[in-house]
C-alpha cells in the first residue's frame, strides 16, 4: 500500500494553492455577492493550465492522472466552490465527453480550444422535466436528410452562456429502440446556430460566479456529423461522464470542507470569550477535531476512487459513494464553521457564510444523494 | 546567456515551527517545504533573460532526498536542467560550507550571472551568495530590485533608505535578488508534466571534490516568548482610568 503522492501531484497542489490564494481569493466574496462569472480569473485560470487536464497533449491537454486533477479541483474548491465549479464542469462535463466519445474532426476543432480556457463547452442534460429521472428527456433530434433537428429546453447547465462559452453537448431523443424504450443519443452544437439561445440564470443560492444557462432549441439544425460518438449510445456516454463528474464533485466537497474548517480553526483560536480563545473550550475543541477526522476520512475515499480509476478498474462504485460523503461532510463541516463563528459567520463579510451556501449544491447536482444512495445500493446487490 | 539560480529549500512559512530534542534543530516532521521565497525572484529574472537573450538557465540545490522537489518546481516554472547536491546532514550547516559545495558545483557550469534570493527565510543568514562569489573570484550586486544585462555588463539597483544606489559590474557576476524585482510566475500545469522529462543531476559533495568544514555551529535555538496576556486598565472614573494607563505605560511598558 503506497499513499504517498507523486512529487509533480505535490508541486501541483502548492502551485494550484498558491495560485488559489493569490488570484482567486481577493476576488472571490466580491464575485459572489454581484453574481458574476468573471472571465479573467477563468482566463488566469486558463493559463495556469487546468482546463483539459486529463486530455492527452496532442488535444492540448497536460496528460495528467485523474488524482492530480482532483487536487487542483479541491485547492480552487478550498477557497471558492464557483471557480472550482467552472474547472470541474469544463474538465468533467465540458471537455471529457468531447476527449473520450468524439471522432478526431470533433477533437481537433474543439479540444485545442477548451484546453487553454479559451472557450469553455456545456453539457446539456438536466430538463425542466427531467432531472433524477434523466433517462426521460423529452428533447428530440429529428435526422432531416444531412442535419439533425432539435427542438426541447435544458436547464441547469453549468458554462453555456458564459463570455467565452462555445457549445453544449446535448441528450436528445432520436428514435425508439428495440425494446421500446427510448433510443438517446448526444449531439453536438454550437453556440451561435439558428435556433439555440442559451440564457443565463441568475438569482441563484450557491455557486454564484459561476455560469448557469438554460438552453432552448427551437427546430435548431446541426449537420448530421455533429453526433458525439455512436447514435443510441447517449445514454451510456452520459453515466459514464457522470461518473468522472461524480469525482469532482467529491473534490469539491473535500476542499470546499477543508477550507470552512480551516477558516473556523483560525477564528475560534483568535476570538476570545469568558477571557479563552473559544476553540479551547472542549466542546469546541472537539467540534474542530471531528472536522479534521471527517474531511480526512473523505479525502482517502476520494483519492482511492481516483486511484482505481486511474488504474483502470471499476470505481462506479466508489465514485457514488466519495460524491455522496464527502458532499454530506461538507454539509456537517460548514454547519459547524458557521457555528463556530457565532453571529459573524452569518455575515457576508465572513467567507464562511460562503461555503454554507455553496455547499447545498453538492447534495444535489451531479446526481442527488438520494440517487447516489440508489446507485451504492444497486451495486452492493441490495436491490 | 547562462545562467546558474541556486536554490533553498526551506519550510514553508505556514508551518508550525518546533524545536528539536537536541534544542539545535527544527523538528522537521511535520513540515511542508517549500522554494525559499527570494529565491523565487532569483529563478524568474533568470527565464526573463533567457526569453529576452536566449541561454539556459540551471538551478542548483544542496540538501537531503526532498530538495528535489524545489528544484523541480524550478524546472516546472521553465529552467532547463537542475543539480542536486546530495547530502542529508547539510541543512542547518554552516553556510560557509554550504557556499563551499555550490561554488565547486557552478564553477564546471561557467555561469556569465548566479542568481540567488537576498537571504532564506529560514535561518536568515544571508552569507552563501556573498560567500559564492567570493569562492568564484565574481563581483557581487546584493538585494537586488531593479536589474539590466547588456554588453557584458550588470546594472543593478538597490533600495537604500529613503533612496536608491546603482551598482554596476561586469560579467560574470553573483546577484542577490531582493522582492520586487519582479513577480514570479506559477509553475504552469504544462510546466509540471515538461519537468518530469528535464534533466536532474545528482553529485555528493565527493563527486565535487568539496570537504565539509563547518566554521560555527548553531548553540541553541530558542522559541519565540510567550504573548503576555492583555491587561485591563482599572479605574472608577476617566481620571482615574487615564493615570493607571499612564502609570501602566510609563512603568511596565516603559514606552513613555
Amino acid at each position: 500500500m503506497d499513499f504517498e503522492l507523486s512529487m509533480e501531484q505535490d508541486i501541483l497542489r502548492k502551485t494550484v494553492r498558491d495560485f488559489a490564494e493569490k488570484e482567486i481569493a481577493p476576488v472571490a466574496r466580491e464575485l459572489d455577492q454581484k453574481e458574476f462569472f468573471s472571465l479573467d480569473t477563468c482566463r488566469a485560470m486558463g493559463e495556469l493550465g487546468l482546463f483539459g487536464m486529463i486530455v492527452s497533449e496532442d488535444y492540448g491537454g497536460q496528460g495528467m492522472d485523474y488524482v492530480s486533477y482532483i487536487i487542483a479541483v479541491e485547492e480552487i474548491a478550498r477557497i471558492d466552490g464557483s471557480h472550482a465549479a467552472t474547472i470541474a464542469a469544463g474538465n468533467s462535463l465540458g471537455i471529457s465527453p468531447l476527449f473520450y466519445y468524439g471522432s478526431e474532426e470533433q477533437k481537433m476543432k474543439y479540444l485545442p480550444k477548451l484546453c487553454t480556457g479559451e472557450g469553455l463547452w456545456g453539457f446539456g442534460l438536466t430538463e425542466p422535466g427531467a432531472g433524477s429521472d434523466a433517462g426521460n428527456s423529452a428533447t428530440t433530434a429529428v435526422l432531416d436528410g444531412d442535419e439533425w433537428v432539435i427542438n426541447g429546453s435544458k436547464i441547469f447547465i453549468t458554462n453555456a452562456s458564459a463570455p467565452n462559452s462555445m457549445g453544449v453537448t446535448v441528450m436528445c431523443k432520436t428514435g425508439k429502440r428495440e425494446d421500446g424504450r427510448d433510443e438517446l443519443s448526444c449531439i453536438l452544437v454550437e453556440l451561435g446556430t439558428p435556433g439555440f439561445e442559451a440564457r443565463e440564470m441568475h438569482g441563484k443560492m450557491m455557486w454564484r460566479a459561476s455560469n448557469t444557462s438554460e438552453l432552448y432549441f427551437d427546430d435548431c439544425r446541426v449537420p448530421k456529423e455533429n453526433l458525439l460518438g455512436t447514435r443510441g449510445k447517449g445514454f451510456h456516454q452520459m453515466l459514464e461522464t457522470l461518473d468522472g463528474g461524480r469525482l469532482s464533485i467529491g473534490a469539491m466537497g473535500v476542499g470546499g470542507a477543508q477550507g470552512a474548517y480551516e477558516l473556523a480553526l483560525r477564528y475560534s483560536k483568535e476570538r476570545v470569550q469568558f477571557n479563552k480563545p473559544v476553540a479551547s473550550f472542549q466542546v469546541n475543541a472537539f467540534k474542530l477535531a471531528d472536522m479534521a477526522m471527517e474531511i480526512e476520512a473523505a479525502r482517502l475515499l476520494l483519492y482511492n476512487a481516483c486511484w482505481l480509476r486511474d488504474n483502470h478498474k471499476f470505481f462506479s462504485k466508489h465514485a457514488a459513494m466519495a460524491k455522496l460523503y464527502a458532499s454530506e461532510v461538507m454539509g456537517r463541516v460548514t454547519d459547524q464553521a458557521v457555528q463556530l463563528h457565532g453571529g459573524y459567520g452569518l455575515m457576508q463579510e465572513y467567507d464562511v457564510e460562503r461555503f454554507y451556501r455553496d455547499y447545498k449544491l453538492l447534495t444535489i447536482g451531479e446526481g442527488t444523494s438520494e440517487i447516489q444512495r440508489l446507485v451504492i445500493a444497486r451495486l452492493i446487490g441490495a436491490i | 546567456m547562462n545562467i546558474v539560480v541556486c536554490i533553498k529549500q526551506v519550510p514553508d512559512t505556514e508551518s508550525v515551527i518546533k524545536i528539536a530534542g537536541d534544542g539545535k534543530s527544527i523538528d522537521t516532521g511535520d513540515i511542508k517545504w517549500v522554494m525559499n521565497p527570494y529565491d523565487e525572484f532569483g529563478v524568474e529574472e533568470a527565464l526573463r533573460i533567457v526569453k529576452d537573450q536566449g541561454g539556459e538557465v540551471t538551478v542548483v540545490g544542496a540538501g537531503p532526498a526532498r530538495v528535489v522537489e524545489a528544484l523541480r518546481t524550478a524546472l516546472a516554472m521553465g529552467a532547463d536542467k537542475a543539480v542536486h547536491i546530495q547530502d542529508d546532514d547539510l541543512y542547518g550547516a554552516d553556510p560557509i560550507a554550504v557556499a563551499k559545495m555550490l561554488a565547486k558545483a557552478i564553477e564546471p557550469l561557467s555561469p556569465d550571472v548566479v542568481f540567488f534570493g537576498q537571504r532564506a527565510v529560514d535561518d536568515d543568514s544571508g552569507v552563501v551568495s556573498s560567500a559564492v562569489a567570493e569562492y568564484l573570484g565574481m563581483p557581487q550586486l546584493s538585494v537586488i530590485t531593479k536589474l539590466e544585462i547588456a554588453d557584458g555588463k550588470v546594472k543593478g539597483t538597490r533600495p537604500i533608505e529613503g533612496q536608491t544606489v546603482v551598482l554596476e559590474a561586469s560579467l560574470p557576476a553573483v546577484i542577490s535578488a531582493q522582492k520586487g524585482l519582479n513577480e514570479p510566475r506559477y509553475a504552469s500545469l504544462p510546466g509540471i508534466m515538461k519537468a518530469k522529462k528535464k534533466p536532474l543531476e545528482t553529485k555528493t559533495p565527493a563527486d565535487l571534490g568539496a570537504e565539509r568544514s563547518d566554521f560555527i555551529e548553531i548553540a541553541t535555538l530558542n522559541p519565540p516568548p510567550d504573548r503576555a496576556p492583555g491587561k485591563t486598565v482599572e479605574g472608577e472614573t476617566a481620571q482615574e482610568l487615564a493615570a493607571n494607563l499612564a502609570k501602566l505605560l510609563k512603568e511596565e511598558a516603559k514606552v513613555i
